[in-house]
């Protein structure tokens, strides 16, 4: 068959993050950082020719690494979903790495900042296998990578906390890893394969047989919660806090956006290309992920209005959110699915975004963490108050804006599931909605409220941040503009899957 | 019930597995010695591997390396999953590199491996 250029695209991402990453390990470290924004930039044209190429032949296609063919080789698999999902998560990627650079300069130590551009390349080549990867075993793999850069990512600034945080991330990270392995290990054993066509014929004859139920339900279990471990699902939330506010910020929104992000993005191929949608639907697995989503949606919340620092009701805040993800997966149905892919993107652009003007908003005030020190910030510094306000009232759900459509979305669906699912979950919404209006709201109040008998000093934003910022913003609103059009590429993608 | 132990006896290698898994998962969970927890973890990786190994094994057979010219598929066991086994090792050689990394750290910060004590004094310190 002949093969189009444009198909060695996403191989190449990889290849060369790959290299660059190895790269940057002997550079100065502006040299490193060059380096980096050379790979975010390659990368992000890739993703976008991928996107172009897959949206135009309206197919996915199979790109087989090395010279073994299926079922022995190993394979990654492009469509437009995936194309579609990394370009947003490169956009990210891109304005944290930029928005977060002073700080990160001023966190970080010099000689280490090398490592840390290693491991923002890391991230970046795990983020594209992960997204990409036709192979259940490469998935673990890229898993364990993505785990081992995230806390080097976490324990950047070598404070106490950061390093204690570092810790914890790596112990419940690493369970989740090991229950997802045992999950493969059940599953290569009862079928023989780790490709995901072969597996998904396997299950599916499996299933139609009935032979194995009982391992092929621990293999869907041990899975699911090790992917949801991992993700930050409530009642395994313990870890994230504390990560997502001891790192850098750029470290922060990068954790928030990205790496929890591509576990849930494995979670729903392995779902679709590996067990079977309906199979899923028929084990009764999506009901316990509804009910700790909702829990996680409603108590992730009140952590946050009782958060004192402004970063740490932002990474309560992700608690809550990654709980709307679980909800609609566990509406059981297609568009419960289409909603939580979409919600992966949208929870990424906006709380990067808080993550990063929430730094500077930081330093206008005198570098506090204090939420209550943040009064009349929008006066020192307007940019990053205006992108905190964009961010807080989008999570909030206001039209135009991304998150907004994710509500609508997960209402109707939650309409369609109809009875106990539809109660549950509008009150769970119309509870979160409230407590997220309290907090952000609240907090974005006192930032047009003037200090009394002050005047308020400019602090003049540099050159990158105000890029990284605008760029969040921009991004935010392509995202809910052009809202249609990427729910079109999305569910054209998802009809890929099977 | 006999039969069960029958079972159990037959799978022994997935039985000694499991045992040594319930032993790494509470040692990481429930120690609160940064050593410990190390150790448990990788106990809890090791026995996924004898897990993982003894799926591929079939007695009587060797490793799939061609000797005296005999190419019969019934006369080798499953390389693959030895294959994935090491790929494992590595990934967890790595990660117990990182976590005794962070533990060096941890203790010449505040002179204990007791996690609780490190995150007591840790919570103290300026954010």
């Amino acid at each position: 068959m002949h093969m189009h250029f444009v198909q060695n695209f996403p191989f190449m991402g990889i290849l060369l993050t790959l290299i660059c990453a190895v790269l940057s390990s002997v550079l100065r470290p502006r040299a490193a950082r060059v380096v980096t924004l050379f790979v975010i930039a390659a990368v992000t044209c890739l993703t976008a020719g991928t996107l172009a190429y897959t949206v135009s032949t309206g197919e996915s296609y199979v790109y087989m690494m090395g010279h073994f063919p299926a079922p022995w080789g190993n394979e990654i698999r492009a469509g437009s979903l995936e194309a579609v999902s990394l370009l947003f998560f490169m956009g990210v990627i891109f304005c944290a790495f930029v928005g977060g650079k002073e700080r990160s300069f001023q966190d970080i130590e010099e000689t280490k900042y090398n490592i840390f551009c290693i491991l923002v390349d890391l991230v970046i080549l795990s983020l594209q296998a992960l997204v990409y990867t036709n192979d259940i075993f490469t998935a673990f793999v890229f898993i364990e990578i993505n785990t081992l850069a995230a806390a080097g990512l976490v324990c950047m600034r070598q404070t106490g906390r950061s390093l204690v945080a570092s810790v914890r991330y790596m112990i419940m990270n690493l369970l989740g890893s090991s229950l997802f392995l045992i999950g493969i290990v059940i599953l290569y054993t009862i079928t023989g394969h780790l490709l995901m066509e072969p597996l998904y014929d396997s299950v599916q004859l499996l299933v139609a047989s009935g032979e194995y139920r009982v391992p092929l339900l621990m293999v869907v279990a041990l899975i699911t919660v090790g992917l949801s471990l991992k993700s930050a699902l409530f009642p395994f939330d313990k870890w994230l806090p504390g990560a997502y506010s001891n790192s850098t910020p750029t470290g922060s929104a990068i954790l928030s956006s990205i790496v929890s992000k591509g576990y849930i993005f494995l979670l729903i191929k392995i779902f679709y290309r590996v067990i079977g949608i309906e199979n899923i639907f028929a084990l009764g697995i999506c009901d316990v992920l509804f009910v700790f989503g909702v829990i996680g949606m409603i108590m992730g919340s009140v952590s946050a209005v009782r958060a004192t620092t402004t970063r740490m009701m932002i990474a309560y805040s992700s608690v809550a959110q990654i709980g709307y993800v679980y909800v609609a997966l566990g509406m059981r149905s297609e568009a419960g699915i289409i909603c939580a892919l979409w919600h992966i993107v949208a929870h990424a652009l906006t709380k990067s975004m808080l993550f990063v003007s929430a730094s500077a908003l930081d330093a206008a005030s005198g570098g506090t963490h204090k939420r209550r020190d943040l009064r009349g910030v929008f006066y020192r510094n307007p940019l990053a108050a205006l992108a905190f306000t964009l961010g807080g009232v989008n999570l909030v759900g206001v039209p135009l804006l991304n998150v907004f459509i994710t509500k609508v979305m997960l209402m109707e669906a939650a309409f369609d599931a109809g009875g106990l699912h539809m109660a549950i979950t509008l009150t769970a919404m119309v509870i979160s909605t409230l407590l997220n209006a309290k907090y952000f709201l609240g907090t974005i109040q006192t930032f047009f409220t003037p200090k009394r008998d002050e005047q308020a000093v400019r602090v003049k934003n540099s050159f990158s941040l105000t890029v990284g910022l605008v760029g969040f913003i921009v991004l935010n609103f392509l995202m809910g503009i052009f809202g249609s059009q990427v729910l079109d590429i999305m569910v054209s993608g998802l009809a890929c899957f099977v | 019930m006999g039969a069960l132990i029958d079972r159990l006896l037959v799978n022994y290698e997935s039985t000694a597995s499991v045992i040594l898994f319930c032993i790494g998962f509470s040692t990481l969970l429930m120690n609160n010695n940064l050593i410990k927890k190390i150790i448990g973890m990788d106990i809890m990786d090791a026995s996924v591997y004898l897990f993982l190994a003894c799926q591929g094994y079939i007695k009587g057979r060797t490793a799939p390396i061609i000797v005296d010219g005999i190419q019969s598929v019934e006369k080798y066991i499953n390389p693959i999953p030895a294959g994935l086994v090491l790929t494992g090792i590595v990934v967890s050689v790595s990660v117990t590199a990182l976590m005794l990394a962070l533990s060096i750290r941890l203790y010449y910060r505040y002179h204990t491996l007791n996690l609780d004590e490190i995150i007591a004094l840790a919570g103290k310190e300026e954010v």
